[in-house]
């Protein structure tokens, strides 16, 4: 898909990573919340599923999740600053912090599913 | 799409939310060390009242906040309007809410 | 041809739009490359050299009037103080420059575009001063330092060109969405001392096509030839038309308001 000239400048790209990172979580949550209610009906098969978080793929799909929800969240936080603080020229600066810190939130999950477990 | 009213649904349900998606990363980043398993994770949930709480008022603050979201979404890339949106947000809304509040009454009840 | 063409001279290809409301397609001309070009000199030499048929719009040339935005490779600017240099450097040679219409507006043919929705969604912002005194009244004092009026001051410069309007995706996909123009005019208005109109400009822009529906991509500010920032006034606008609308709520409204009523 080519990217029309007007949308190349990061900020734009700020707005499309919460937007799709919002989307992706929201299509998430019913099916998060479909297996944790088997803890009631169906315990056997709520531990089934855990268990697929034994292989590296589903640990990675976990950190891609965490990733948007903690990108969503700092972003978020981004947005309402602009809207309720004193407007600040660093906009790009809080854009690119807002993400990065999304990485090593997400980063962090991620070491503690894999490395120190 | 999105009228003042909305708008203030969505920041006030985002400030609530912060907190909670915090504790919940932060549970998360705990949790899954040494794995997952439903035993593990019911013998620190089951019969919470503070869990039950902290969850149910996450579940509730994120069906509202999603479905004011994807309003937006539904209206600005696939164009839907009127009575139609509203009827399809309110039922993300009523639907995410009651799928949330069931699965936090099954992990904590 | 002009008399004065070098003998040997490169050759810019550039792809404009030809066409009117929906219907068109991209048009190929060959313009000699100059030392110090604009992209209006390159319309204006198709239009005069090569095809008389195809229809622009410009007025100072110098950047004063705003008549000449057009999508420069898929950016809004305007063409005359926009050098062909800028936009070539670090292009490929195949490419070529893409001119087209303003975008989010209609097309009447080729390059010009309908502004009439632009100017009717300023209006429906309540973007118009309400005054509060007449001629007989003394004049109403501005003071320069406070805060509003350094808030006016930031947004006022404003001069309808389109250039914002053209780079929102929010404007192209909600078409009640009143624009970063109108907006921004309606905050300047929100900060005047002398405008009598803040409640019905805070409930003008508090609708579905209002403020809220603003998601800060921020493309407005960045290629406002103007320097302006309407994100900046559309904040300020979701902070005083979502504190109304609580107050309202709270059945509070008529305390803190501004002005005459509306």
């Amino acid at each position: 898909m080519k990217l029309s000239g007007h949308r190349k400048q990061s900020l734009w790209f700020a707005f499309i990573l919460h937007r799709i990172s919002g989307l992706v979580l929201a299509l998430f949550l019913p099916l998060h919340f479909w297996v944790l209610s088997l803890a009631l009906r169906d315990p056997a098969a709520l531990d089934g599923f855990l268990s697929w978080t034994d292989f590296w793929y589903v640990k990675l799909a976990e950190y891609g999740l965490v990733f948007l929800l903690s990108v969503h969240f700092f972003g978020g936080l981004r947005l309402m600053a602009l809207e309720w603080l004193p407007w600040s020229p660093a906009q790009k600066t809080y854009a690119a912090s807002a993400l990065a810190a999304g990485f090593a939130l997400a980063t962090s999950f991620f070491l503690s599913a894999t490395i120190y477990g | 799409m999105i009228s003042a009213r909305l708008y203030i649904l969505q920041r006030a349900t985002a400030l609530i939310m912060a907190p909670l998606v915090i504790g919940h990363i932060a549970v998360m980043i705990y949790a899954v060390q040494n794995g997952l398993s439903a035993a593990e994770i019911l013998s620190r949930t089951q019969g919470s009242f503070f869990w039950a709480a902290f969850y149910g008022l996450f579940a509730l603050a994120v069906a509202i906040h999603a479905a004011i979201g994807l309003r937006a979404i539904l209206h600005e890339w696939a164009g839907l309007k009127g009575a139609l949106l509203t009827a399809i947000c309110w039922g993300i809304a009523l639907g995410l809410g009651g799928l949330g509040l069931q699965a936090v009454y099954s992990v904590t009840g | 041809m002009p008399d004065s063409l070098p003998a040997k001279e490169q050759l810019l290809d550039v792809h404009i739009w030809r066409g009117s409301g929906e219907e068109g397609s991209y048009q190929t001309f060959q313009v000699p490359l100059q030392e110090s070009q604009t992209i209006l000199d390159v319309v204006s030499y198709i239009q005069q050299y090569i095809d008389t048929g195809l229809s622009y719009r410009f007025a100072c040339r110098v950047g004063m009037c705003g008549s000449c935005a057009m999508m420069v490779n898929g950016v809004p600017r305007w063409t005359c103080r926009t050098h062909v240099k800028k936009i070539t450097d670090g292009m490929r040679p195949a490419d070529g420059l893409t001119i087209s219409p303003l975008r989010n507006l209609p097309v009447i043919k080729d390059l010009v575009v309908d502004m009439d929705l632009f100017f009717d969604k300023w209006v429906r912002a309540e973007a118009v001063h309400h005054p509060t005194r007449t001629a007989r009244d003394a004049i109403q004092p501005v003071e320069e330092e406070t805060a509003e009026r350094q808030a006016a001051n930031a947004a006022i410069e404003c001069i309808n060109c389109a250039v914002c309007y053209a780079a929102c995706d929010v404007v192209a996909s909600n078409p009640d969405y009143l624009g970063p123009a109108a907006l921004n005019r309606a905050w300047s208005l929100v900060n005047d001392v002398r405008d009598g109109g803040r409640e019905a400009i805070l409930q003008a822009v508090s609708g579905t096509g209002g403020c809220h529906n603003c998601h800060s991509q921020q493309s407005c500010q960045k290629y406002c030839p103007n320097e302006l920032n309407p994100t900046a006034s559309i904040a300020g606008l979701k902070r005083e038309s979502a504190k109304y609308a609580m107050r309202s709520l709270l059945s509070l409204a008529g305390s803190g308001k501004k002005g005459e009523k509306a």
